[in-house]
């Protein structure tokens, strides 16, 4: 035999050898899985947030199926999605209450006092860490879009005035804003709670309001005005508990004189220009 | 030819050569700023836990008074730098832009403002532990910039023996001359100071270990160690940063300390020289840590100076005696230009840690246009430390900080080095920084 052919067919043995071994492996050591997780994970949106508490859309999937989470717990998945795995599985929807993100700030460049100028490069953090990126208030937004970069749902956008707006169209309540604001600004609350405190300053009175003018000043006007028990103060911060009294009406923050409590009934900062894409 | 070679010996690899700039103050002997009205003493102006107050608002207080004791092993206390009244304990800004608890101290326009100097310790008769508390009771930091508490350097675990004690007096940043002046004016104070710190400890030499640009320095310390003190002071290479502990302990004895590891690990202890004489102050006068040398410098300062400025002084009086801003002037930083941090604020006190207020204009603060990674690796060439910051920059870059770790970030000072070299203008530092603090931030939360 010709030796040019000697190596091709000794690869060829070897490989049909091992094809061999791998078909019959396939066959008899073959495991199970439920093709209910295949046909469930492909249901969701594979984004692997973490929302849900769970490592990855795979694990929750899982989990999923052996029945020990509810669909409902994904909170990145449209009502339809949901609705659709929770017939699949046969099991109950389980709903929850639509979470947003909100900002605890309204501090714009409009509003808060910047006592120095930043001129390090873009991003909350490193503005943060040099100085607390001039911004008077210590506690506030710094402006520089580590969320918009962060949100992997396209939910956050920068406005006119400094100030992350979320679409509470798109946002899905993953936690990725709340990690990267380096001022810990970002929570997530239930859409359906309207009352909402616009503010982080721990300070009270002018010490509060020399640094931002819609800082709290710890006035306590909405603690007398909202409902019994809703609202109390804490660290010169109203906090506003639903499960302790109501209901929650917006007569609480008519008389705020900072506007640092506000009636949400669907976006923050609504009456603030947003910056049109393509402007930077 | 022989004297040639141990120079070169004398030496760390990588690093840097920045402009010194210090033609500006090292000729200018240490002046006194006069006592303002308002001080403010950060509870936390040294690296560990915060300290706890001992006083209340109203009370009366002497000059070197405490009036915070440690909060706990990493902490100091706390000394009134000046007769006065309390007038708040509350939350002031600080350097890092943040409000933190700090006791606000009015001075006594009508005071002597005399220390109480009889109080002095008998260093000689205490024991190593007693002289450990001492330090810490006195409020003595490591002066170089870190503020880290001295009393925690001296405590050694057992079996770790001291054999030298090195004292650094390189004082690498460009424009500062607070050590180099201490040096030249106060030889006497930094010799005893070393004395009673090589006792103490036990160890077996001293040396000290200057930069080579400033002769003057050498040659005085030279004059004044007395023949039977085993004292030697060994001019180093001009080079950023020689004054990096572990950089020091390569230059003067060719050994390297381990990542993860303390120069007390090779046998080691070092100390910077304003940290010595604040011992010899304290042991010898009984004035413990209530004022530093500090360098008002740079091209946006009227009339620049090394000044013996009081702590919790702010930064404006500091810079309103040197006769103020001069136009044009755009950033203020604390400490050296190349590791200190910018301040956003007039108001900021001078803190223990603070070797210099450097004020700088337009000129040399705007317009670096950041260029992309052209892979020249100029950043490893200069990274003392081995570390690849171009690999890290472009990992922080992406926002992965996890991956980060594998390489060491942890490891890196914060020098500067790497973003000095860069050709293409890239914050490295700032962008190392940035994760470094998520990763910190983060580790915090979880826990």
């Amino acid at each position: 035999m010709n030796n040019l052919l000697t190596a091709p067919a000794i690869m060829t043995g070897i490989g049909l050898f091992f094809g061999a071994v791998l078909a019959i492996a396939g066959r008899f050591l073959k495991v199970d899985e439920d093709p209910r997780i295949e046909a469930t994970n492909a249901m969701l949106p594979g984004t692997n947030c973490g929302a849900c508490g769970q490592p990855g859309c795979l694990p929750f999937a899982e989990k999923l199926v052996s029945g020990e989470v509810e669909p409902g717990q994904c909170t990145v998945s449209t009502d339809d999605d949901i609705e659709r795995i929770a017939e699949y599985l046969e099991v109950d929807a389980g709903r929850q209450e639509k979470l947003v993100a909100r900002l605890r700030c309204g501090g714009g460049h409009l509003q808060a006092n910047q006592i120095a100028e930043y001129r390090g490069f873009e991003g909350c953090r490193a503005a943060a860490v040099v100085s607390g990126g001039g911004k008077g208030c210590a506690w506030g937004c710094l402006g520089l879009a580590d969320c918009e970069a962060a949100c992997t749902f396209d939910a956050i956008h920068m406005n006119t005035n400094g100030l992350p707006q979320v679409d509470t169209e798109k946002c899905r309540a993953c936690p990725d804003c709340v990690a990267a604001c380096p001022r810990d600004l970002f929570e997530l609350v239930p859409l359906s709670q309207k009352l909402y405190v616009q503010c982080n300053i721990p300070l009270a009175g002018a010490a509060a309001t020399q640094l931002c003018a819609v800082a709290c000043d710890a006035c306590g006007k909405c603690v007398a005005d909202a409902a019994p028990g809703l609202i109390r103060m804490e660290d010169n911060l109203p906090v506003i508990d639903y499960s302790a009294g109501g209901p929650a009406r917006p007569e609480a923050v008519f008389r705020c004189a900072t506007r640092s409590i506000v009636w949400l009934e669907r976006e923050q900062f609504q009456d603030q220009e947003a910056r049109h894409a393509g402007t930077g | 030819m022989f004297k040639g070679f141990r120079r070169l010996r004398r030496n760390f690899e990588h690093g840097v050569h920045p402009a010194h700039h210090k033609e500006q103050t090292e000729d200018l002997p240490i002046q006194r700023v006069p006592f303002v009205k308002d001080y403010v003493m950060p509870l936390g102006q040294h690296i560990g836990v915060p300290a706890r107050p001992v006083v209340e608002a109203g009370e009366r207080v002497r000059r070197g008074q405490l009036i915070a004791t440690p909060g706990g092993f990493v902490s100091t206390a706390l000394h009134s730098p000046v007769t006065g009244t309390i007038r708040e304990i509350g939350d002031f800004r600080g350097v890092d832009g943040r409000f933190a608890p700090a006791i606000a101290i009015e001075a006594d326009a009508f005071a002597t403002q005399q220390v109480d100097m009889e109080a002095a310790p008998d260093w000689q008769s205490m024991s190593l532990n007693e002289f450990i508390e001492a330090v810490q009771m006195a409020g003595i930091v490591g002066m170089g910039g870190a503020a880290f508490p001295s009393h925690v350097k001296l405590s050694v675990p057992d079996g770790v023996r001291i054999r030298q004690l090195l004292i650094n007096g390189a004082e690498c940043e460009p424009f500062l001359t607070n050590d180099h002046r201490l040096m030249v004016e106060r030889p006497g104070a930094l010799l005893d100071g070393a004395e009673i710190m090589r006792r103490k400890l036990d160890a077996e030499e001293v040396i000290i270990g200057i930069e080579a640009n400033k002769p003057d320095a050498i040659e005085i310390i030279g004059q004044h160690v007395r023949p039977d003190q085993p004292v030697r002071v060994v001019p180093l290479k001009v080079k950023y940063p020689q004054g990096a502990e572990k950089m020091m302990i390569k230059s003067v004895f060719g050994k390297e300390v381990p990542a993860g590891q303390l120069p007390r690990d090779v046998g080691v202890n070092v100390n910077n020289v304003g940290t010595i004489v604040a011992i010899a102050d304290y042991f010898l006068r009984g004035m413990p840590l209530i004022e530093r040398i500090v360098t008002v410098a740079g091209p946006g300062v009227t009339y620049p100076a090394n000044l013996v400025v009081p702590l919790g002084t702010p930064v404006r009086e500091v810079v309103r005696f040197c006769g103020g801003l001069r136009p044009g002037s755009r950033e203020i930083i604390m400490g050296g230009p190349m590791m200190g941090r910018p301040i956003a604020s007039l108001d900021v006190p001078v803190l223990k840690g603070c070797s210099g207020v450097l004020v700088f204009t337009e000129e040399q603060t705007s317009g670096r246009t950041e260029y992309p990674c052209i892979r020249c690796g100029r950043c490893l060439e200069a990274c003392p430390y081995f570390l690849n910051p171009s690999r890290l920059a472009r990992l922080s870059k992406a926002r992965m900080f996890d991956e980060m770790k594998a390489h060491h970030v942890f490891d890196c000072v914060e020098c500067g080095c790497c973003t000095f070299a860069c050709p293409s203008n890239i914050p490295i530092v700032q962008l190392i920084r940035t994760a470094k603090d998520d990763l910190v931030h983060r580790k915090e939360s979880e826990a």
